[in-house]
């Protein structure tokens, strides 16, 4: 009897945690919540896309077929000339938005009088809706009605046709964006004042020039902010696909009708971007599986820029420091 | 065999994903007309359909409300504005509504392929419907590989509007020679030789002057009995393209790029020949209920598109396409359901109310001479061209309708502005494109 309450005794009772297994307990139920939240939005959708990606997923019907949709992307036209579109503005659009952003900033930091006024003009651009300001800007640089070209012809200065022209519809969006440069410049104006006053005096003092105290104080002081900004900005033109697929359907004179089936990127496919071919591929054709190849081609492009990028920040930053 | 940690951990990821990820393709399924309570039971019935504006969803509203009298233990909610994006996310999720209507009729192949929609082929045997009231265009729009997953309701009908004034006392053409002949009589073009009025814009960059609307008027073939593209095939599409370039040429690309850049929106009042800009246009027969509205001035005609030199006899025919009307898998109320869709797609009064309201073809052949159609004079070329038997329509594939897309890519950005040397090897390379996304697709 005695062995008996000898050899059940310790089996009624819960096993006694280590300080070290506590630790880790109560650190996992912190982390819990992000750890779903990773699990279901992050983890599950890229694992079931790489799943995806090696079957013929129609969104309803699913079957295994290996490489095929691999192999269909080394000879698909129409994704690596949307991929061209995407690197073309990636290449352009982002560091001419960075440059711009900085100007503005570094204007706004030094003007005396009416700077809210300005702060303002600049802002507001942003905040209008995507959709109304593209089809705002393809009106008003329409070669044929727009005010804009009224006004050049009537000073006798040539006119593109902007989003009519595959050369020039990508320079027009990238006036777009500019015009819209809101959300860098505002970071970049706080990155700007944040910078230490005695450092401008004291190189002021040591004989440094306008162009030497910018380059040496202004910007290894802000360059995680530009970091910041040529990231997100690589990130979002990745993306980029409103802008560019209602410029090339307003320019077409096009309005999306239900049931109606077109080719995105007009004119001549220079505004299809690398998501409205993803987007295009698994909606319209339904060939999901293919699009979620796409997905992890863009994935592991964008990637592939940001440690790049970041690697090159860091590098200029720790040389200046 | 022995895992480590980590590697359990792994292993129990990939199957909970890979459970999830199949339980999310197969959801929802369920055999036509089975299954929910029977056709005289109390029930609510969800219908999804496309139409947005006030008059349309009137009209639906009208038409539906014979079904309610005649079914009085069902109630019919109806919710307009639905996309197909919204009907096959809730076809997906498990939660779809009983009825479903589709503008985009190039997507039929993929609903009936992947049984989103269900196949009514046994229910219509069941209840002797005779497939025979649809024209034979009709029947095969809404068909895939001999499964019926869709019911035609309304249709657009294609053919030739034409501007009395402009056409300076001329009858319009009914040969392709004819068109291209008068298209540059009637074009007038400004000193600097830019085009004021154009005759005919044959550009597929002109809104309906789609392959699809023009070229069918020479007879071309689409797929071939294999399925696979037969552009390089059929010598119906060289005639077509060197016809439309012919003409294009006469006016000047530069200039017919530049005309067709200032001439206003398809769908509003800026339409060019709602505005005079051009003579003779293919449109689908809803301009008529535009030009009511927006250019009621206008002093117009129509006329069935001309056809090809040698098809003379086949004056009179065009294109067809038209809304499709079905049951989703895993509708709850399937008897209702077919009830439903039945009605509304053969019921001629039905049909007509809708006919009326929103401007379109009825889409049966007894509905096309109900005395109860009131619409405008010029519709009746489009009823004449619906009920033609030599009129077509473009087949179905499972990546919806994507050869119509990459054909007018190749006119619009290679055969217009000229930059094909060889047209038997781009239409080669074209077919090797659309049968490669054929095959991708599983078509």
């Amino acid at each position: 009897m005695a062995a008996v309450t000898a050899s059940t005794a310790p089996a009624g009772r819960a096993p006694r945690l280590t300080a070290r297994s506590r630790r880790r307990l109560s650190v996992l139920a912190f982390l819990a919540p992000w750890l779903v939240g990773f699990a279901m939005f992050f983890a599950y959708p890229l694992v079931a896309t790489v799943y995806f990606s090696f079957t013929r997923y129609d969104l309803f019907t699913l079957e295994y077929t290996g490489l095929t949709n691999y192999r269909f992307l080394l000879g698909d036209e129409d994704a690596w000339r949307a991929m061209g579109n995407t690197l073309w503005l990636v290449a352009v659009m982002v560091p001419l938005r960075v440059l711009f952003g900085l100007g503005a900033a570094q204007l706004l930091v030094h003007v005396k009088r009416g700077g809210s006024l300005l702060r303002s003009v600049f802002y507001l651009p942003y905040l209008v809706p995507p959709v109304a300001a593209t089809v705002a800007f393809v009106f008003v640089f329409n070669p044929g009605t727009g005010p804009l070209h009224t006004l050049t012809e009537a000073v006798g200065l040539p006119w593109p046709d902007w989003f009519n022209d595959p050369s020039w519809s990508k320079p027009g969006l990238t006036l777009l964006g500019l015009w819209a440069v809101g959300d860098v410049m505002v970071i970049l104006l706080a990155a700007l004042l944040d910078v230490p006053r005695p450092l401008y005096e004291a190189a002021e003092i040591d004989g440094a020039g306008p162009w030497q105290r910018f380059r040496h104080i202004t910007l290894p002081t802000v360059a995680p902010v530009l970091a910041f900004a040529a990231v997100t900005g690589v990130i979002q033109t990745l993306q980029y696909f409103t802008q560019a697929m209602v410029a090339g359907k307003v320019a077409a004179g096009q309005s999306d009708q239900p049931g109606t089936q077109t080719a995105p990127g007009y004119p001549d496919g220079s505004t299809l971007t690398f998501p409205q071919w993803l987007y295009d591929e698994g909606f319209r054709q339904f060939n999901m599986g293919y699009a979620c190849v796409l997905a992890l081609v863009l994935f592991a492009v964008a990637m592939l820029f940001t440690m790049v990028l970041l690697r090159q920040f860091h590098a200029f930053a720790d040389g200046e420091a | 065999m022995r895992t480590t940690r980590p590697g359990r951990a792994a292993a129990v990821l990939a199957a909970t994903v890979l459970g999830l990820t199949a339980a999310a393709c197969t959801a929802g399924r369920s055999e036509p007309g089975a299954g929910g309570p029977a056709l005289g039971d109390r029930q609510t019935i969800q219908v999804w359909h496309g139409w947005s504006a006030d008059h349309e969803v009137k009209g639906f509203e009208q038409a539906v409300d014979g079904f309610r009298r005649k079914h009085p233990n069902i109630t019919v909610k109806v919710t307009g504005n639905q996309t197909d994006d919204q009907i096959t996310n809730a076809i997906r999720g498990g939660g779809p509504p009983d009825v479903v209507a589709s503008f985009t009729t190039d997507n039929l192949g993929q609903f009936c392929s992947s049984g989103a929609w269900q196949d009514l082929t046994p229910l219509l045997g069941r209840d002797g419907i005779d497939l025979n009231v649809f024209p034979k265009a009709v029947r095969e729009y809404t068909q895939y590989k001999g499964k019926r997953c869709a019911m035609p309701l309304l249709a657009d009908a294609y053919g030739l509007y034409y501007n009395k004034r402009l056409m300076k006392g001329h009858q319009p053409p009914r040969t392709m020679t004819e068109l291209a002949d008068l298209a540059k009589k009637l074009t007038v073009r400004n000193p600097d030789g830019t085009i004021k009025v154009a005759g005919f814009m044959p550009s597929v960059q002109y809104y309906e002057h789609t392959p699809q609307h023009v070229a069918t008027q020479f007879g071309v073939r689409w797929l071939g009995d294999d399925g696979k593209a037969v552009f390089a095939r059929d010598p119906a599409w060289k005639a077509y393209l060197k016809w439309s370039k012919d003409l294009l040429d006469w006016y000047g690309y530069d200039n017919a790029k530049r005309f067709m850049r200032s001439m206003g929106q398809e769908f509003e009042a800026s339409n060019p020949f709602q505005k005079e800009k051009v003579a003779m246009a293919v449109d689908g027969e809803w301009r008529t209920k535009f030009i009511e509205k927006e250019a009621p001035g206008l002093d117009y005609g129509t006329a069935p598109a001309p056809v090809s030199d040698d098809r003379a006899a086949q004056y009179g025919s065009g294109f067809v396409l038209g809304t499709i009307m079905g049951v989703p898998r895993g509708a709850r109320h399937s008897a209702a359901a077919w009830a439903f869709v039945k009605y509304l797609t053969t019921d001629t009064q039905a049909l007509v109310t809708l006919a009326n309201a929103l401007g379109n073809v009825p889409s049966t052949l007894p509905a096309l001479s109900s005395p109860d159609l009131k619409l405008p004079a010029q519709f009746g070329t489009f009823l004449d061209v619906f009920r033609h038997p030599g009129t077509t329509t473009s087949p179905s594939t499972p990546n919806g309708g994507d050869y119509l897309v990459k054909l007018q890519q190749f006119v619009q950005e290679q055969w217009e502005p000229g930059k094909v040397k060889d047209l038997d090897k781009a239409l080669r390379d074209l077919d090797a494109k659309v049968d490669e996304s054929l095959r991708l697709a599983g078509g």
